[in-house]
Formats: C-alpha cells, structure tokens, sequence
C-alpha cells in the first residue's frame, strides 16, 4: 500500500485544499466588494486581506509547480484541456493582484482599480469553479495528451460549479469579515453570510446530485464498498457544519461561522476526492500512470517533507501577528 | 490580427511576451530587497534618520514593483503546460523539482514575510521587522539560484537519461542542479539585478540632486547607488566574459550567431563591431571589424582558428540578426555603465559628487539601462538557442501543446492589452513615487481626510517616524 505517488497525490490535494479555503476567502472579500457602503468600510475590507493575499496565492502556484513536478503527465493533459479558463483565471488575478498596491496611489484611477479587484475576484473564483466542473466531467486523452477541442469545457455542468464557487467564496468572504471586523460592517457581513450559506448548500446538493450523471464510475464509488461508508459520514459532517454555521451565525459569533464555512469547504474537497480516487484526471488517467519517475518524487519529497511543515510555521505566525479585529480608528496595523 | 501563423509561432511570441514582463520585475525586485534590508541594517545601527526615510520610501515602491512581479509570475507557471505541454511532459520529471523548490523554499518565504515587511514594524518590532526585511530580500535571491538553474539546464542539460517513453528523466540532481552553465548564469543575472537597481534608485537621487543640492536623502541614495555601480559593473563586464567562454564551450552555435561569424576563420576570426546580418547571403554586409580579436577574446590567441556558422547544418541555426544586435546592445550598455561608474567616482575623489549636474543628467538618462541590458542578455541567450527548447535534444517545434492557432492567438491579444494597460500604469505609479522626493512628507496634511484613517502603507510610513522619533525622545 505504501506507494509514493500516492503520497505525492495527498500532498498535490492538500495544496490545493489550502489554496481553496485561504485564496477563498480572500477571493470572497473581493466579490463582496462593491457592497460595502463607504469608502472606510472598503479600506477595511480590503486591508482585512492586504497582509497575507499574497501567501495565500502561492498555494496556486505550489498546485500548480507541483503537478508539473510529480505528475507531469496530468499538468501536461489537463493546462490545454483547462485552456481558456486557466488563461481568463490568471488574467483575472493579475487584475485583483495589483489592485491591493494601486488603489492607494491615486484618488483619480480608485474606482478603477476597486472595479479590478472586484472583477478579478469574481471572475477568478468563477473560473476556479469551471475548471473543477470541467475535470468533473472527464478530459478526452489520446495517447499521451488532450484530444478534445478547445471549448470542451464549457457545459452546463461546469457553469452551475462556476457559480457555485463564486457563492462559496463569497460565504466565506463573509463569515471572513464577520470576524475580522466591527460595527455596521460586520453586521452587514453577517446578514449576508445567511442567504450565502443557503445558496452554497443548495449548489452542494444539486452538484453531488449531478456528478454521478457525469460518470457512472462516480456512482459506483460512493455505493460500494468502502465508500457507501464515505457515503454515511461526509453529509452527516455536512449537516453539521450547516448546524455550526447557522447557529454561529444566529448567536453573533465571531469565530465559529469562519471555522464552520471551512469545514463546508474540507468536506466538498474530500467528497471529490472520493470521486475521483483513483484517478488523477477523469475517467481514465490514474494517479499511478500519471506520476514521475521515482527519482524524481523522492528528490521533491524530502524538501516538502522539511519545507512545508516550516512553511505552515512562519505562515500561522504572519496570521498571528495581524490576529483581531481591523480597526481602521487604530490606524492600519 | 494575427490570421496565418500558426499555434507553435504564437505560442513562442506569448512565451517571448510574457517573460519579458516578467524578467523585467524581478530584475528590479530582487536588488531592491537587499537594498531595503541594507538600509532597514543601516537604520537600527547608526539611528540615522535619513536610512529610515530612505527605507519607507523604497518600500512603498518595492511594494508596487514586487506585486506586479508575483502576478505576472504566476502566469509564467501555468504557461508550461498551457502552451507547452509536451515539454512539460517531457522534462516535467527533471525540471518540475526544480521549480517546487522554487516555491517551497522561495515564493513562500518571500510571501509569508513581505506583509511583516511591509506594515508589520509596530506589531513585531524592530528586531523580527529585520528578520522579516532580511528573509525577503534572501527569498527573491534563492528564487532567482532556482529558477537559473532551471533554464540553465535547458540551455546545458546535464545528469538525465531518457526513459521508453521520450522522458528526460534524473539521474544525477547533482549534476542536474549545478549543470555546466549554471553558475555563470547564476553570478551575471543576480549582478544584473543589482546594476539594474543601483541604476534606477541613482537615477531617482540625481533628479532629486538636480533639482536641490542639498537634499540629504537624495545625496546619501545617489552615493550609495553610484558606489554599487562603480564597483559591480567591471564585476558584470568580468562575469559576462567568463559566461561567454562557458557559452562557447557548450553551445558554440550561439556564439557564432553573437559574433556574426557566417564563415569560419582557421587563422584568427575577426571581432565585428557593428554590421547588417544578410541571412540570405549568410554574410555581414557593411561589417567594422577589427582583425583577430576575437580570437583573442575567446581563445586568448590572436591567430587560433573558430568555426562560424558554415559547420553547423542549416535546420540548427539560431536567428542570427536578433542574437547578433540583442548581444551588442547589451555589451554596449555594460561599458556604458563602467563608464558613469568611472565618472561618479573620479567626481567623488575630488569631492564634487553632489556638484556635477551633467553626471546627474547622465545618471538619470541611465536609469532605464539596466532593464534594457537584461532584457537584451535573454533575448541573447533565449533566441540563441533556438531552435531548441533543451539544447540539442528537443526541438521548439516538438515542444508544442496540441492547442489550436486562434486559441493561442486569442489568449496573445489578452495578454497583450491586459499588460500594457496593468503593467502601463504600474509604471506611471512607479516613475510618480520616485519623481516625489524622499523628504516631501508633510504629517500634518497626511493625516487628512484624503487618506482615510491611516490606512495606507505610506500613511503607516509617517506613524512609524512618528513611533521613532517619540521613542528617541524618551
Ligand atoms: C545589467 C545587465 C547586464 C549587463 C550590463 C551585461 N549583461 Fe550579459 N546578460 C545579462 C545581463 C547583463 C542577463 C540578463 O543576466 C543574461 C541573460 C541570461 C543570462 O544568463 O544573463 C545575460 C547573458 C549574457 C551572455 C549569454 C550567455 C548565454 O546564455 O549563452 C553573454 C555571453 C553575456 N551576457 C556577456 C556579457 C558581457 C560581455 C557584458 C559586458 C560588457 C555583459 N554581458 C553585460
Ligand atoms: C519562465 C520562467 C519563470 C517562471 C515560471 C517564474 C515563476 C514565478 C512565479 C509563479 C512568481 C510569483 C511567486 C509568488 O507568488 O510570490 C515569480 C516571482 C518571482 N520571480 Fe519568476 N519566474 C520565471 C522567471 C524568473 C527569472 C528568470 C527570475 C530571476 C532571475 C525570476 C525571479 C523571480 C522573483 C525574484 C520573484 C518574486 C517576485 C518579484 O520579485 O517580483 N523569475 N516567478
Ligand atoms: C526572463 C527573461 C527571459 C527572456 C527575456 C526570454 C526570452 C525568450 C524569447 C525571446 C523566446 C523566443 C525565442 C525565439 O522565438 O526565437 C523564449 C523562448 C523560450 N524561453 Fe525564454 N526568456 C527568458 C527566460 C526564460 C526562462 C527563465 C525560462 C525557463 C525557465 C525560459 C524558457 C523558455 C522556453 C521554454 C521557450 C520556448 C519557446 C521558444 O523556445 O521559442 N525562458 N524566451
């Protein structure tokens, strides 16, 4: 059982697990943007992310970097299939990228760059979505590479996760500030992490609904043995953290709306994950074909295995140093 | 706009666009942060006000430039696999290490620290605040080590062997990682980085200069700037030679391109300074030359015999026009910069380095060198390996991804109009915040409305000279 590319898989998942939920939030605040009703409570938001976006964002870098690092194959197949999503994507973060610098470096350009992080932001989020939709469905392969066209991506199916990521990430956004802030701000957030939350388990339940019409293999996986046991334990955790992110939400908490929106998040992760064990791209490229010659994985585990526990280090304690409440009275920081 | 060309085209002329931006970045960024640690160093030991404004200044002009750095990096590592995805297949198993290292041991510490950096003084004091400034300026070095090594092993692949599957596949990472180009690479583009910064933040003090002598940040940056330079450009003169003879050893094609050598020269080669490339003709019309030198450059022998460009089949020639003038453009502007070099520091032996408005003058007209210099050594050093992504072992055309021409040409015209525009006014932000002088801060109006409550880097800027000066107070 001791196999490193699959190894090398959990920690691929892992990344992008890390990048959903942190690159998420902060993703969320920007589609949430242009809500705020003044100029301080956009300050505010914004500055609420403005220390730490940029570490966050390497973990889409670490996912991507990785899959070329261990699984080439699959980074090799699934870049052209994912072409034009990928490409808008990482138009749209240039876009919301600059816009934390250049908005404070002039009031005549702001409402420019405010339209850039906002729109860079919810289209990044929407194309995150339809990539993952897209994988959902399966990648066409011949040989050693994609064989499908150019706007094979673009279905129904990937439109419905499109808008389900943006909705998903504007909750956390939500429950984000919740925390992060004060007064008429946070009251704000609050009252719109509620419909949020409905909306992200409506889009939960339609997805999971649909995702075996993808593929049967889906079906089958959540049915048998041992996933039928999955099949009992994920929704039950769902409900849960529905229950948490509720009740959180009702009582005024700070933290605990956040921590729940995140476990909703974990959960969807691990019922893809389920889904698409063994494969690493659908239907047919499995994780084993997929990876790269041993050498190779040995050589980029031993750094992870030292790097990334130091990484999660220094990264909890950036947190820890910007930790509270952003009061813009205190001044910034 | 671009009907006819095909995806292969395309994509290179995305790759060749995107990079460049890019480079242009951390060719900056990389020289700032350690210029940014140094003053932040400066600061702490002598509590010289001056190292202080200076660090506030350049940081908030780092910070703009190290954004667009971030964002038009993460384009470049998706780029792999979008438009070159059977390279990526193919040195995925040597070259993707390489990278994840990059980002594990670079990106990550650069991110994780930059926030501390930059608004985190008050909350971690003055000591972690070091550590921070210190670890960011060593993430942007390491990840230039990596990111070096990387396309040095395309341009010398070392300790691989090939699988059934046409993989490159390690061997030895050893060798991989310190492949025979590797070094040389390494030493000519971080000094690159460090001219191109010395440069700049020169140019900045000499405006300063030009309009008040007396200006003390503008003085101390512009010495400091001028020492960097007079000492680093006969460094960079140095090393680019070394690298030339490294180059020639492995991938004499280059070389001749650079030199314009159609014909070989079995007693003694030419050195031609200026001429026209006739590919058709294979010759260099109107060419100035000066007999044997280059012999004497690369062989240290004024009559040892070089091959040109008639011992290499046809189907393996680099492009030799691009190579030929990119390479001449940079060779120019190295001595150029030995040259304000030589002049700053004759002015400063005399004692007359704040009183000479027409090295000012040529200081700021040198301002953009060191991004033209570099931008000139890639294209050198890229197009001259053409037409092979790993040298001598996959083709450029082999390397393509199966994605269609208007795919490729849509997604070039995107990156066009979105770089011009975001990177366009990056660097109207960039030129407005050097062209403010270093000592213009008023406290009393900053803390206006304008700005709302503090809430702006440059804003945390005066509260921490505020913090400072109540500290010294005490
Ligand atoms: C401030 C920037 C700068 C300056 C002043 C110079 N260079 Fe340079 N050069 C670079 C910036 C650069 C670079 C950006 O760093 C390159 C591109 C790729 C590389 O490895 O370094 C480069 C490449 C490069 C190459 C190509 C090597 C290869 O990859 O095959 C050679 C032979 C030289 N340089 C030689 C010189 C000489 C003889 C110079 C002095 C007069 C010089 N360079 C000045
Ligand atoms: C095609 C090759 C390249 C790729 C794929 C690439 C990739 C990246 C990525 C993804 C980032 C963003 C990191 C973050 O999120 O913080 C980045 C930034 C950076 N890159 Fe590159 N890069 C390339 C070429 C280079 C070169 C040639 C150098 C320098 C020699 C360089 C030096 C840096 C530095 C120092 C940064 C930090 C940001 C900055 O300083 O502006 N990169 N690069
Ligand atoms: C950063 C400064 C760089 C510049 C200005 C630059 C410039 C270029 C140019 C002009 C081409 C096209 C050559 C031609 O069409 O004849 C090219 C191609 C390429 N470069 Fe670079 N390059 C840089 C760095 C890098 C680095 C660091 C890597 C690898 C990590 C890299 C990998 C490639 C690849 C894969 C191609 C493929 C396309 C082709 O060869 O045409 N480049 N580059």
């Amino acid at each position: 059982m001791f196999e490193l590319s699959f190894i090398w898989a959990g920690i691929i998942a892992f990344a992008v697990l890390v990048y959903v939920i942190l690159d998420g939030f902060d993703l969320g605040v920007g589609i949430l943007f242009p809500f705020a009703r003044s100029e301080r409570d956009r300050a505010t938001m914004m500055n609420s992310i403005a220390p730490i976006w940029d570490g966050n964002e390497t973990w889409l870098v670490l996912g991507g970097g990785g899959l070329f690092a261990v699984f080439p194959l699959a980074y090799a197949i699934v870049m052209p299939a994912l072409y034009m999503p990928i490409i808008l994507m990482l138009l749209a973060l240039i876009f919301r990228g600059v816009a934390f610098e250049y908005r404070w470096r002039g009031e005549r350009w702001k409402h420019i760059w405010d339209h850039a992080f906002f729109g860079g932001s919810i289209v990044a989020a929407f194309t995150q979505g339809i990539a993952l939709g897209a994988l959902v469905q399966g990648i066409e392969v011949e040989g050693r590479a994609y064989s499908g066209a150019w706007w094979d991506w673009l279905t129904m199916f990937s439109l419905l996760t499109g808008a389900a990521v943006v909705v998903g990430y504007a909750l956390l956004g939500a429950c984000w500030l919740n925390m992060k802030t004060i007064g008429d701000l946070q009251v704000q957030m609050r009252g719109y992490a509620k419909p949020l939350a409905a909306a992200t388990l409506g889009f939960i339940g339609l997805a999971s609904l649909l995702t075996p019409f993808q593929d049967v293999e889906y079906f089958h996986r959540w049915f048998d043995m041992p996933g039928v046991l999955f099949s009992v334990i994920v929704p039950a955790a769902l409900l849960a953290c529905a229950w948490a992110l509720f009740t959180g939400l009702r009582d005024a908490k700070d933290v605990q709306p956040f921590l729940a929106a995140l476990g909703l998040f974990v959960l969807c992760f691990v019922g893809i994950g389920i889904s698409f064990y063994p494969n690493i791209v659908p239907p047919n490229l499995t994780i084993a074909e997929a990876a790269a010659p041993d050498s190779s994985l040995w050589f980029a585990l031993v750094g992870t295995v030292v790097l990334v526990p130091l990484i999660l280090i220094y990264t909890a304690y950036a947190y820890w140093v910007f930790r509270g409440k952003v009061d813009p009275d205190e001044g910034y920081h | 706009m671009f009907d006819g060309l095909t995806a292969e085209t395309l994509a290179r002329m995305q790759f060749a666009f995107t990079v460049s931006f890019h480079i242009i970045f951390p060719a900056f960024s990389i020289g700032l942060a350690s210029y940014l640690a140094v003053l932040n160093g400066l600061w702490l030991r002598t509590r010289d006000r001056t190292y202080l404004h200076l660090f506030d200044y350049w940081k908030k002009i780092f910070a703009v430039a190290f954004g667009m750095g971030v964002v038009s990096g993460i384009v470049m590592s998706y780029q792999f696999g979008t438009n070159w995805a059977v390279f990526s297949d193919k040195t995925g198993p040597v070259l993707g290490p390489l990278m994840a290292y990059e980002v594990l041991s670079a990106f990550f510490l650069e991110a994780g620290f930059l926030g501390i950096m930059l608004f985190g003084r008050k909350r971690v004091g003055n000591s972690l605040h070091m550590l921070a400034t210190g670890m960011v300026a060593f993430g942007t070095l390491i990840s230039a080590t990596w990111i070096l090594s990387v396309n040095s092993w395309m341009q010398t692949p070392a300790g691989f062997a090939m699988n059934d599957l046409g993989q490159f596949v390690p061997e030895d990472w050893w060798q991989i990682v310190f492949n025979p180009s590797f070094p040389y690479r390494l030493v000519h583009m971080v000094l690159a980085a460090f001219l191109t910064t010395a440069l700049v933040v020169g140019a900045t003090g000499a405006l300063h200069l030009l309009r008040d002598r007396q200006d003390k940040a503008a003085r101390r940056m512009f010495s400091m700037a001028m020492w960097m330079l007079t000492l680093v450009a006969p460094l960079q003169i140095f090393a680019g030679d070394a690298h030339g003879l490294n180059t020639l050893e492995h991938q004499p094609a280059k070389v001749m391109a650079m030199e314009g050598h159609y014909d070989s020269h079995p007693e003694g080669a030419p050195l031609i300074l200026f001429g026209i490339p006739n590919a058709a003709e294979k010759r260099i019309d109107y060419a100035v030359e000066i007999p044997k030198l280059s012999s004497l450059i690369l062989k240290h022998d004024l009559n040892a015999p070089l091959d040109g460009l008639d011992t290499i089949p046809d189907e393996d020639e680099p492009p030799v026009w691009i190579v030929f003038w990119s390479f001449r453009v940079m060779v120019a502007l190295g001595f150029a910069m030995l040259g304000l070099g030589i002049w700053s520091l004759w002015r400063r032996v005399r004692g007359r380095l704040y009183d000479a408005p027409w090295l000012h003058r040529a200081a700021v007209a040198m301002g953009p060198a060191g991004f033209v210099a570099v931008l000139a050594g890639w294209i050198t050093t890229e197009v001259g390996r053409q037409p092979f992504t790993v040298y001598g072992l996959l083709r450029t055309s082999d390397s393509l991804s199966p994605v269609d021409a208007p795919a490729v040409a849509t997604s070039l015209v995107a990156f066009i109009m979105v770089y011009f525009f975001i990177f366009g006014a990056g660097t109207l932000y960039l030129l407005a915040m050097m062209n403010k002088g270093v000592n213009v801060v008023n406290h009393d109006l900053q803390s206006g409305p304008i700005r709302t409550a503090g809430l702006t880097p440059s804003q945390q800027a005066d509260d921490e000279i505020e913090t400072q000066k109540d500290e010294t107070n005490v």
